[in-house]
């Protein structure tokens, strides 16, 4: 199998950071460690997730933060590779 | 999944699950690292995959902070009383037959004060479908020790430990008469979702055990820490073994690291339903 012709989707999170109780799950098993918390805190006082820097791209859009989240506070969506040139 | 990609709207504060799920009383009152909001969510999952009518769903639960389950999900939703949210169920299932009934609740409500029903809903085979949300404690009312507390776990009725030998719920569904028995932890997010899915395309009693972290309660009591510890837990010490029939060996000691626990689709067999 060639796994250079193997295309990795990429991904984009989206936080709801209101809802968000900083729980961890969402940064502790992303495979990918694209999160971490922010410094700023949402109007119950948690940090919520943000993209860490240098992973922008480094979503793979397994979307295992969204689907593990209590909250339902993270999701991602897939770039199409049309627009993932530009970002 | 038509009804996720109706609801995406990037740079909107919406969660494409949201239709399927009263979003306006988001966020919901659970504790953070408490796992009962990402069972709800893959119930969710379930219902958009499952591919009938939300109006096609019935969600019923008991009292407790699993009881809270059905307040969160825009389907036909029922909070009954302590225990008997299974005999409201049958209710529905029978009444109504063309009906998914699934009941949410928690280990206290569903095996303890509502063991009885759990049983006897199992020897008759309703169909119904049954997630009973595990966190090895009475959550709700301050961490007192239940049927499902681990041997040596501690809880506010049982400061040196419990000592009363706990229930195996897939070894007691299993034996009662279920028809669908799997037991998973809140991490095996997508398991559990095809659990929930494949106990709603069966026509009788389906028993899903879900681990869940209570780190309020149980976590504190036990020094286990916060919900991401106990699901820590989960990741170091879980074996997955679908189709495993030595139940009888599956109870769970979280307090022994050299003891794993076991999880996976035990039990899936045809019964005939009870008046179907």
């Amino acid at each position: 199998m060639d796994l250079s012709l193997a295309q990795v989707p990429q991904g984009r999170v989206h936080v709801i950071a209101e809802r968000c109780k900083q729980c961890n799950f969402c940064i502790d098993y992303c495979p990918t460690d694209v999160l971490m918390y922010s410094d700023d805190i949402n109007a119950k006082g948690y940090h919520y997730p943000i993209v860490a820097a240098g992973k922008e791209t480094a979503c793979i859009h397994c979307r295992f933060c969204d689907l593990i989240c209590p909250e339902l506070a993270i999701y991602t969506t897939e770039v199409t590779t049309e627009t993932s040139g530009g970002d | 999944m038509s009804v996720i990609e109706e609801t995406i709207q990037p740079g909107v504060n919406i969660h494409p699950i949201d239709k399927l799920l009263r979003a306006d009383r988001l966020p919901h009152i659970l504790c953070p690292g408490c796992g009962i909001g990402t069972v709800i969510h893959g119930y969710a999952h379930a219902i958009a995959a499952s591919g009938l009518d939300e109006d096609q769903h019935v969600c019923v639960s008991g009292i407790g902070c699993s009881g809270r389950a059905a307040g969160y999900v825009n389907v036909d939703s029922y909070h009954s009383t302590h225990g008997r949210a299974l005999p409201f169920a049958l209710g529905i299932a029978v009444h109504k037959p063309e009906l998914n009934v699934t009941v949410i609740s928690g280990d206290g409500d569903l095996t303890a004060i509502g063991g009885n029903h759990l049983i006897h809903a199992a020897r008759r085979n309703v169909n119904l479908n049954v997630i009973c949300i595990n966190n090895f404690n009475y959550g709700m009312t301050g961490g007192q020790v239940g049927p499902t507390t681990p041997i040596g776990a501690k809880g506010t009725t049982a400061p040196q430990g419990a000592v009363e030998q706990p229930f195996n719920l897939p070894y007691l569904a299993k034996a009662t008469g279920a028809i669908f028995v799997a037991r998973w932890t809140i991490l095996h997010v997508r398991e559990f979702q095809d659990a929930v899915l494949r106990s709603m395309q069966k026509k009788g009693f389906c028993f899903i055990e879900v681990l869940a972290p209570c780190p309020t309660s149980f976590g504190r009591a036990n020094k286990i820490g916060d919900g991401a510890h106990e699901v820590e837990i989960y990741r170091e010490r879980c074996r997955v073994e679908n189709g495993a029939t030595n139940l009888e060996e599956l109870d769970i000691d979280l307090i022994d690291e050299s003891k794993s626990i076991t999880v996976g689709n035990f039990v899936d067999v045809e019964r005939e339903p009870f008046l179907a």
